[in-house]
């Protein structure tokens, strides 16, 4: 445990906070699945507006699949830009 | 990340590599700037746009009375671009046709480009972040256009003290939006470099194209429909105040 340097240090928490930060995953998978159950249902109901349902739903799909994508960025940034990593060697 | 590496135009290698490249570097303004492969992906898009476009008009020049093969296509294109931009512009949609389809085709045929074996423009921050930019610029213009002194007072509304909230909510928009068209083309192009670079090669027939369906096209398609979509509705949102 002794010979752990500054640099390795980073680079594991930055590991483990880019998985840390795929858990808003969850978020839009249940978001997307409800959007897609509450389509189903309204399509069962009226299967004329099938065309009007499906660009609705998959727009609010998209909207709500921003948050985990904002994760998926941040996880990005950890695992390959390493702001942190970068700052320390430059100080 | 990437520098001095060989330079490659191929998204799918023996390793896992799905970072861009620079090409070549030159000096701008004292600054090194580097010709990546986005750059070359886009400018090979953009000659296939055009080589398209000079097609149709060739053909559409001296058109048949009753269409045939190429013209149908081109018909057809531009009578679903049309039915698209009248359906959630309404009366406002002669005047954005041309943009909207621009930017349809030109994101969905960056989104789609990894099914050739270029990486993605989209799946690069600047590119994503230019489009959403000139979005960003056109709605702020119709918004002072159209409501004048209202723009200006409109982020001040309904109590004075939510200005700054109003404000964030208007830079917002932007960076939502080229966010999400990046983070899909890139979880696209993370997720296909990912199974080319790390599984055995007898994975590696066959069952890609499964995958390339899902990411390249269905995705792709998906995306380059929202990111117009959502142009439309902000513009029109914009329009009526």
């Amino acid at each position: 445990m002794s010979n752990i340097t500054n640099e390795v240090l980073i680079l594991a928490c930055s590991t483990i906070g880019a998985g840390l930060a795929m858990i808003a995953g969850i978020g839009p998978g249940v978001g997307q699945g409800y959007a897609a159950g509450q389509g189903a249902a309204a399509v069962g109901r009226n299967p004329g507006a099938k065309g009007d349902i499906m660009s609705t739903m998959l727009l609010g799909q998209a909207v709500a699949e921003t948050t985990g994508l904002y994760g998926l960025v941040v996880a990005l940034l950890l695992m390959y830009g390493n702001p942190m990593l970068s700052k320390f060697l430059k100080l | 990340m990437g520098y001095g590496m060989m330079p490659m135009l191929l998204a799918a290698d023996n390793e896992v590599d799905f970072s861009i490249h620079h090409l070549l570097a030159y000096q701008f303004m004292g600054q090194t700037v580097y010709i990546t492969t986005s750059h070359v992906c886009m400018l090979i898009i953009i000659v296939c746009i055009m080589i398209f476009a000079l097609a149709a008009r060739r053909k559409m020049l001296h058109a048949d009375e009753i269409p045939t093969g190429f013209q149908n296509a081109v018909e057809f294109i531009v009578e679903t671009l049309q039915g698209f931009v009248n359906s959630s512009m309404g009366k406002h949609g002669k005047k954005y046709m041309n943009y909207v389809g621009t930017l349809f085709f030109f994101v969905f045929l960056s989104n789609i480009s990894g099914l050739f074996g270029l990486r993605p423009p989209t799946a690069d921050y600047g590119t994503t972040f230019s489009l959403a930019l000139i979005t960003f610029v056109m709605f702020q213009y119709n918004n002072i256009k159209y409501n004048k002194i209202g723009a200006f007072t409109g982020l001040f509304q309904p109590l004075w003290f939510l200005f700054p909230i109003n404000l964030i909510g208007e830079i917002a928009t932007p960076v939502s939006m080229s966010l999400r068209l990046f983070g899909n083309v890139m979880a696209g192009t993370v997720m296909m470099a990912l199974y080319y670079g790390l599984l055995p090669v007898f994975a590696k027939l066959g069952i890609p194209a499964a995958l390339h369906i899902y990411f390249d096209l269905f995705s792709g398609a998906i995306q380059a429909y929202v990111f117009c979509m959502l142009t439309m509705v902000f513009v029109t949102d914009k329009i009526e105040g």
